[in-house]
């Protein structure tokens, strides 16, 4: 068992950075499921201002995914396929009830990777390690995809409360 | 998981495995730290209400301690069963204790959504094999 918060090795670095791809690819097919779940004639009930939210979470999600990939092929490892994670999300998916359930995933995803980042940048700093990838590109990446998880659960926030 | 979650679950695991208190010398073996550090833990898990103590024979979770015990060994197995279903990592296990205290149970939970996890976890956790036993990869039982 490992105690205290801390990235010691290019391996656990690795590993951590994948399950962030995993985390991305996750948002990036729940928002594309939700949209999908609901039938057509709610679909066009979902007012614009939702669909934006949905449709703009998934493509920044497949941002981040790219630019945790580009850190990843740095480090000599693989990640799992987009499709892969599509399909698991897709075997346990249940859909939320109405646009406010939508809302609160969403909102979910976001809060959980804000704060996974937030971790992984505090594990990071708290080590002394030496990675193969540069520390401060690093560090800036996973800081400036924290600081846009920030925005994201602000948006939803804001959505959430002008509709209450 | 912090460090006073990673303690609970370690102490519902040697009670599990000793059937009784759990003891210094177990928790500091599967912790890897040295039984001061146990001794000075467990002193504040108790002030919390988490852990009772008795000299002698050992520390037992309150139903509180125990409450929170749980939660942290389910965070756990989710690591371990998304280690290796889903990243297909064969050392799950020693990859799964060095991701534990970095994993917060709310990104455990995202995570959680594209496994496929018994409803009796983390009952079928066995401490002896360190996985869950409905894992094919968990092996047989000794």
């Amino acid at each position: 068992m490992s105690l205290g918060q801390r990235v010691s090795s290019d391996h656990q670095l690795a590993r951590l950075l994948q399950i962030g791809v995993v985390l991305e690819e996750v948002v990036e097919s729940r928002a594309a499921h939700h949209l999908e779940s609901l039938p057509p004639e709610k679909r066009e009930a979902v007012d614009e201002e939702v669909r934006e939210l949905l449709v703009e979470a998934a493509e920044e999600s497949a941002d981040h995914r790219e630019r945790l990939e580009a850190l990843i092929a740095d480090l000599d490892a693989e990640t799992v396929a987009y499709e892969e994670i599509n399909a698991l999300v897709d075997a346990q998916y249940g859909p939320p009830e109405d646009t406010d359930g939508v809302l609160y995933d969403q909102l979910c995803n976001e809060e959980t990777a804000y704060k996974f980042y937030d971790d992984l940048i505090d594990a990071i700093e708290a080590s002394d390690a030496e990675y193969a990838l540069d520390r401060d590109r690093l560090l800036e990446t996973l800081s400036e995809i924290r600081e846009e998880e920030k925005e994201g659960v602000e948006e939803v926030t804001e959505i959430m409360e002008h509709r209450a | 998981m912090n460090t006073a979650d990673q303690y609970l679950k370690a102490i519902y695991l040697a009670q599990r495995m000793e059937d009784g208190p759990a003891s210094t010398g177990t928790l500091a073996d599967i912790l890897e730290v040295s039984p001061a550090s146990v001794n000075e833990m467990i002193g504040k898990l108790e002030e919390r209400g988490l852990v009772d103590h008795e000299k002698y024979k050992g520390a037992s979770l309150t139903d509180e301690g125990l409450e929170r015990a749980h939660d942290a060994l389910q965070t756990y197995c989710i690591i371990e069963r998304f280690l290796t279903n889903v990243l297909e990592v064969e050392e799950f296990r020693a990859e799964a204790r060095t991701l534990e205290s970095v994993i917060d149970d709310t990104v455990a939970d995202r995570l959680d959504t594209i496994i496929d996890r018994p409803e009796e976890c983390p009952d079928c956790f066995d401490p002896e094999r360190d996985c869950c036993e409905r894992l094919e990869v968990c092996g047989p039982a000794n």
